[in-house]
């Protein structure tokens, strides 16, 4: 396990001369690539050096500097360490930057995010709109300039409310007694929106073949649509009922985590990380506070790496637990399966209430340990869950849904991604070990004391929505597993290195946090300037990045089948959108 | 439930218990209706998860008669607006809410749909979905737990009881008013405001200062 998790001895500067540098700011890892350069760099990468997955890509605003910066995260889709190089470019309008997406599609929609967000024209790019916001906004909000109408200060705690204690309501400041602003001389009476029609001119209308030439049709699944697990949409072209093309319509549920983020102290960011994947509250603390303790350089005690383990898999069972429900759901198994599997759920969010407080907002991890310790008894209710309870319980799930005919015949062979592609698109989580590719960060690059514990990889080779099904079922089996080990082992001692403080010291630089969520490869990228707030705090989400892929599994099946095939990635709005 | 239905002051006799009741048109009308909302299938955030687990057996609506949900806005009598509002999509939610027939009422679940929540400052966050639909209750929580909401929705039965046919708004002769859609500008736009925004944008004002918002 070892030799995985060391960094490959790599000597890019005498591959590629002078296209890259080393960055050597203080705190921060990696290259420096030349822009003209970018995308032959990229393709060797990948080509001669096995780096085919691209992990993360996103943008920082070095506002002081005068620079833009696109940050790309990529990794080996056998393990290890991922390898970070970036592009720097003079923050003068227009921001251009070559796209990525021929080399690794994956980059597709998160090229849109940071064009959306930050501004930066990626070269290129086939479908370079807005992502997250809609056509016609006016700005970039993630530029360190840009600031929205309910606008205070740079930082918080907000000056009027902490110490000075005053307490106003923002909205009673502004002229329209809302968040909005306009900018100067907009006249509205002769505004034309346009986020509908640069959709829809995006999507692709092929000529229909054979002798019978049939018109084909737009229709949109949501916002509002019963199956689409919150407020996400798809506008398909179909062809009779054949999807032809179909794009993601997301941002419904945006609620500007990044910038909150950015404007937030360290430690007020945890409570929000919560409402990321809201189903699966602990895994994203955990994501979150690994990357900040990298900066800090600090290291949880071994009691709360424990309780993190047993946290972050009783979150996992329960997340893939509500996944399989509400996919069956979709099935057209109205609510009966998920009733059951929410009965399961309930007895694991008890734990998450006793534990911390809370049923789903956990906010229970910090840097360097956890809040508290489990209450008395609490342990030996746990070992009663994963000894007895559940592992009955997964068994009665298989007897009634694995071999269901219905559930057969409508999954096996739909949405079928192969390997490649699965990687092609930066997939990760069930959706890319569905596809044969036995990629799991508590392996492939094992963080906390995943290494100690004895179990197996979840991996299936079809690729279609059956398979995925499986995944999620034999990682609750694995989990299970680790749980079993991890109550067993778990030793007594403190459960936070150091004192807790409100304000926590996080030296200069950069670091990237990832764990093996629920969903996937959830990696928070931080970059500290020394400050009590985050200079730049971007999620890597793996809901978002998953729909990638979304239209690739889509065509060519029937309409009906759009529906299953997104409830088989389970994504969650909250980490969608954010 | 006979409770509600029969008029306080008259004597059933025992043998009719639960065969006859006495009471007023008002009564039965709202007893009828308090026992049999439907809530619209309309998830927005986190909140709508712990509207589902308060669906499920655990918490179990069917217990107040609401446990048919209906994703058609034509068929449903209540909105729970369970989540985050964005400006992306509180056009959606405005139409949702003009195709819903009356009688319909809206609770706000959360801190999120009550006031905007944690998220209140965001540059997509709408802060309270009450900026742009009438709300009838208000769940406060982040989420609110199942029995929180259960709760706030016990409360709506309790304001639907005091509501009589002679005043409701939904049997007066004109039809009631939609509320006008918001558009996507380059921020959100109500109708209804767009004289003040010209007024605000053809001919700027200064902006509030730093000063005056800590007065
Ligand atoms: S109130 Fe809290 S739980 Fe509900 S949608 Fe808002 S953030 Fe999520």
């Amino acid at each position: 396990m070892t030799e995985q998790t060391l960094a490959p001895a790599l000597n890019l500067e005498e591959r590629f001369g002078d296209w890259v540098t080393p960055d050597t700011r203080k705190g921060y890892e990696g290259y420096l690539v030349a822009p003209e350069h970018l995308t032959d760099f990229a393709t060797a990468l990948r080509d001669e050096f096995g780096y085919d997955y691209l992990a993360s890509l996103t943008a920082v605003d070095y506002l002081p500097e005068g620079k833009m910066e696109v940050v790309y995260h990529v990794s080996q889709s056998t393990g290890g360490a991922p390898l970070v190089f970036k592009v720097q470019v003079p923050r003068e309008d227009p921001v251009t930057v070559p796209s990525l997406v021929p080399v690794y599609p994956g980059a597709e929609f998160q090229e849109r995010e940071a064009w959306d967000l930050m501004g930066i024209r990626f070269e290129g790019h086939p479908d370079l709109r807005r992502i997250l916001m809609w056509e016609g906004f006016e700005g970039h909000p993630l530029r360190k300039d840009w600031k929205e109408a309910y606008y205070e200060a740079d930082t918080k705690p907000f000056k009027s409310r902490w110490p000075a204690g005053q307490i106003h309501r923002v909205e009673d400041t502004l002229p329209f007694g809302k968040n909005v602003k306009y900018p100067d001389g907009f006249d509205p009476e002769k505004w034309t929106p346009v986020e509908e029609e640069a959709l829809y001119a995006s999507l692709k209308r092929v000529p229909s073949e054979g002798d019978l030439p049939t018109e084909q049709i737009i229709v949109n699944l949501g916002p509002q649509h019963p199956s689409t697990h919150g407020v996400f949409r798809m506008a398909v072209t179909l062809d009779g009922e054949t999807i032809v093309d179909l794009k993601p319509v997301m941002g419904y549920l945006h609620r500007n985590h990044e910038k909150i983020g950015e404007r937030n102290t360290y430690l007020m960011n945890i409570p929000f990380t919560d409402r990321l994947d809201y189903l699966s509250s602990l895994s994203n603390n955990f994501g979150y506070v690994l990357a900040v303790e990298k900066l800090m350089g600090i290291k949880p005690p071994e009691r709360a790496e424990y309780i993190r383990v047993i946290m972050a898999e009783l979150t996992r069972i329960q997340n893939h637990l509500f996944a399989i429900g509400m996919f069956l759901n979709d099935l057209g198994a109205f609510f009966t399966p998920s009733l059951y599997a929410i009965e399961e759920r309930e007895l694991i969010l008890d734990t998450f209430e006793a534990v911390t407080g809370s049923r789903m907002r956990c906010n229970y991890m910090r840097f360097g340990g956890v809040a508290r310790d489990f209450p008395p008894g609490q342990l030996e209710r746990i070992r009663d869950l994963v000894f007895n309870r559940l592992p009955a319980k997964v068994d009665e799930f298989d007897a009634y849904l694995t071999n269901n005919e219905i559930v057969r015949a409508r999954c096996e062979g739909v949405g079928v991604l192969t390997p490649e592609q699965a990687i092609a698109y930066s997939t990760c989580g069930p959706v890319l070990r569905a596809s044969g590719v036995p990629y799991d960060l508590r392996r492939a690059d094992p963080y906390s004391i995943y290494d100690r514990f004895d179990f197996d990889v979840a991996v299936r080779y079809h690729g279609d929505v059956y398979d995925r099904y499986l995944v999620r079922m034999d990682e609750i089996r694995q989990s299970i597993r680790i749980l079993q080990q991890a109550v067993e082992q778990i030793p007594e001692g403190p459960v936070v290195t150091g004192k807790q403080q409100y304000q926590v010291r996080v030296p200069a630089g950069e670091a990237y946090g990832r764990v093996e969520g629920p969903k996937g490869e959830l990696g928070f990228y931080v970059v500290s300037n020394g400050k009590p707030n985050p200079w730049r705090y971007h999620v890597r989400a793996p809901s978002f990045i998953n729909l990638t892929a979304l239209a690739e599994m889509c065509k060519g099946n029937k309409i009906a089948d759009a529906v299953i095939i997104l409830g088989s990635i389970d994504i969650v709005l909250g980490e969608t959108d954010r | 439930m006979s409770e509600s239905l029969n008029s306080p002051g008259y004597e059933i006799p025992d043998e009719l218990q639960g065969t006859v009741a006495i009471t007023t048109l008002d009564r039965i009308y709202n007893w009828g209706r308090r026992n049999s909302i439907w809530p619209m299938m309309f998830g927005l955030a986190c909140c709508a998860i712990e509207m589902i687990c308060t669906a499920a057996s655990r918490y179990d609506l069917a217990r107040f008669g609401m446990e048919v949900m209906r994703p058609s806005p034509r068929q449903t009598d209540l909105m729970i607006v369970s989540g985050t509002v964005t400006k992306k999509m509180v056009p959606q939610i405005v139409r949702l809410y003009n195709q819903m027939a009356e009688p319909r009422y809206v609770l706000a679940m959360g801190a999120c749909a009550s006031g905007g929540g944690p998220f209140k400052e965001g540059y997509n966050v709408v802060s309270g979905i009450d900026k742009y639909i009438p709300v009838d209750v208000y769940v406060p929580g982040c989420p609110p737990t199942p029995q929180a909401l259960l709760h706030g929705l016990i409360k709506l039965q309790e304001k639907i009881d005091k509501q009589s046919l002679k005043e409701v708004p939904w049997y007066k002769k004109a039809p009631s008013e939609p509320i006008p859609v918001p558009v996507l500008g380059p921020d959100i736009m109500d109708p209804r405001d767009y004289a003040k925004i010209r007024e605000f944008t053809l001919q700027p004002v200064a902006p509030v200062q730093e000063e005056e918002l800590s007065a």
